[in-house]
């Protein structure tokens, strides 16, 4: 019993980079396998599919998978594969719109918070508090009624979400490392604040807030898909993931492949997205 | 005690402010609002002074702190406003929705629950080891999957293919089957996730070691020490899986068009219509709020041992 327990924290503990390449596990060679291709169709769509992601063949609709379209096409004979490559830009563009924002917003707000103290620190973090009252979704959609509808918009909404969490997990970075003896050195020594942070606190507490950012990049990815099913996202001839889904929603009795198929690929980012912050560090709190 | 309760209750109040000014700036602060949207449009034919007019009606004309104010006082006495859109007030929306999210939700969160303890379970009695890593891997792939697609799966499976559920006019228990699961398998996962990693830090302790020293086996020893001990912690996540809830519900009743909280959420923000955008959001940080206060300050009398330290659960 003790024994189980004990590899499973050896394979969750962050060790040393080289110990840690020297023998990585499948699933996590899987998943950056996953990522870099998803990069690569983002990056040149047209080296990876060999249709077009928006205009459809006449007389080619709804042909189920076979060698020619691999995924099938759809109800207006566009191959579902190609949409999928070309989609990728627009999904992954919008996670990295909504990390970045949460990320600097997040972590400054954060530092700001745990390097300040006092009322500062209270105020932030009430702040944060209340964005983490209201469901995620909910916050989100808040947004886009003030921001409008379109691919940005939702990519910052979603981003804008995540902030409370950045932030939350920066301070108490910052809470830690602050307390530690060679903080207090570094001070004694004749430091200033901002010179310290910059040195000693943010360099030990970026483990840990990267780790976080992976596991947000799949968290963006389903929450725009999910935002652009519900159609608040781009308008519908873009072949964005959560879109393609819901367009072929009505075809479900007939295409079970225009779902299952984009559906299938965010769930493999997503959890690759997981496996990948698991493996950079201890996940979020 | 008596401080911290009172510091507790203070901070939950400020929360709550804080939600309601944010998301009064957010929501009635719009450049094009509902009222614009309704009685803009062209086939309405009104002149700008008739405009002006019923935004005079609804109070869209006054200052904003005036407005803030009012908005405040009303939310204070049970009036959450009128929806635009609609034309009748937001309580009575929330009123006729309530009942069929409450009922989705209650009943996805119990199936929930035993998937959550069939999962924890059978991870912790399987033997073989490649079976077990299944297992407890399973809640990561559940977080990972977009609960609008899993809809659309399950309604593709079960009805489509297998034809078990029928989809032109179902029963109502038929209708609730594929929304239920579709809300439970979200839900569970962050449960078992939770639970899985707390039984094997209750089964590392100690006194584990010594029960099963004095003889008692291994189910005996799950069952009457680890599960009181590891049950316990899934409470603080009590509240963040009330959002998740109310979130699922609006993708849920999106995708099975049903109709409830989730669908009157999905309208507001199609028509801008913020005062039951507005409601929806300040209920669901009070609840949130709610919940989490009272597992914080249920939590030393439930673990005695954080009696005496109090403020321990933030």
């Amino acid at each position: 019993m003790t024994a189980e327990t004990a590899t499973g924290t050896m394979a969750d503990a962050p060790g040393r980079w080289t110990t840690r390449f020297k023998r990585v596990p499948v699933t996590l060679a899987l998943a950056w396998a996953v990522v870099f291709i998803v990069l690569a169709w983002a990056a040149l769509p047209s080296l990876f599919a060999g249709y077009s992601g928006t205009e459809g063949v006449p007389g080619e609709q709804l042909r189920p998978p076979s060698a020619e379209h691999v995924l099938g096409t759809d109800g207006l004979g566009r191959d579902v594969y190609a949409r999928i490559v070309y989609g990728a830009r627009h999904s992954l563009s919008g996670a990295f719109v909504a990390v970045t924002v949460g990320l600097i917003l997040g972590t400054l707000l954060g530092l700001i918070a745990g390097a300040r103290g006092g009322w500062i620190d209270a105020v932030i973090m009430r702040l944060v508090d209340s964005m983490l009252a209201v469901p995620s979704l909910l916050l989100s959609l808040s947004i886009i009624v003030l921001l409008g509808f379109g691919t940005i918009n939702v990519a910052i909404a979603v981003g804008a979400v995540s902030i409370a969490r950045f932030a939350r997990l920066a301070r108490s970075e910052v809470v830690r490392v602050r307390r530690s003896e060679y903080v207090e050195a570094a001070y004694g020594s004749g430091g200033t604040f901002w010179a310290v942070l910059y040195r000693h606190v943010l360099p030990n507490s970026l483990t840990s807030v990267i780790a976080l950012a992976a596991l947000q990049f799949g968290s963006a990815i389903l929450a725009i898909s999910t935002l652009g099913f519900l159609g608040y996202g781009a308008p519908p001839p873009t072949p964005e993931w959560g879109l393609l889904i819901a367009e072929g929603r009505n075809y479900l009795s007939r295409a079970w492949w225009l779902t299952a198929a984009p559906g299938l690929v965010v769930v493999l980012v997503v959890l690759s997205a997981d496996r990948i912050s698991k493996a950079l560090g201890r996940t979020a709190p | 005690m008596a401080r911290y309760l009172l510091g507790r209750v203070g901070q939950a109040l400020a929360v709550l402010a804080l939600t309601f000014t944010a998301a009064f700036l957010l929501l009635q602060v719009l450049p094009g609002d509902a009222i614009m949207i309704k009685f803009m449009s062209p086939d309405m034919g009104l002149s700008a002074d008739q405009i002006a007019e019923i935004r005079a009606s609804y109070g869209a004309d006054r200052p904003l702190w005036e407005r803030y104010l009012t908005t405040v006082g009303n939310f204070l006495t049970g009036n959450f406003g009128i929806s635009i859109q609609a034309g009748v007030p937001v309580s009575q929306q929330l009123a006729t929705n309530l009942p069929s999210t409450l009922l989705l939700a209650s009943l996805a969160f119990a199936a929930a629950l035993i998937l959550t303890i069939l999962l924890a379970t059978l991870s912790n009695m399987v033997g073989m080891e490649w079976l077990r890593a299944g297992l407890q891997s399973l809640p990561s792939l559940f977080v990972s999957v977009p609960v609008f697609w899993l809809g659309i799966m399950l309604i593709q499976i079960f009805s489509f293919q297998l034809g078990l559920v029928s989809v032109i006019s179902p029963g109502p228990v038929e209708k609730l089957v594929l929304p239920v699961l579709t809300l439970a398998i979200p839900i569970s996962a962050p449960l078992a996730q939770i639970l899985m990693r707390n039984i094997d830090q209750v089964l590392a302790q100690p006194f584990v070691a010594v029960a099963r020293a004095k003889g008692a086996s291994r189910n005996w020893v799950l069952w009457r020490h680890v599960a009181r001990n590891a049950i316990m912690p899934t409470l603080t996540i009590a509240g963040v899986l009330f959002g998740e809830l109310l979130a699922g519900a609006v993708v849920t009743e999106a995708v099975f068009g049903l109709s409830g909280l989730g669908g009157l959420t999905y309208q507001a923000v199609g028509n801008h219509d913020t005062a039951v955008l507005q409601a929806i959001v300040v209920i669901s940080a009070l609840a949130f709020v709610t919940i989490n206060l009272i597992v914080d300050l249920l939590y030393p009398v439930l673990d005695p041992r954080l009696g005496t330290k109090g403020g321990a659960a933030t």
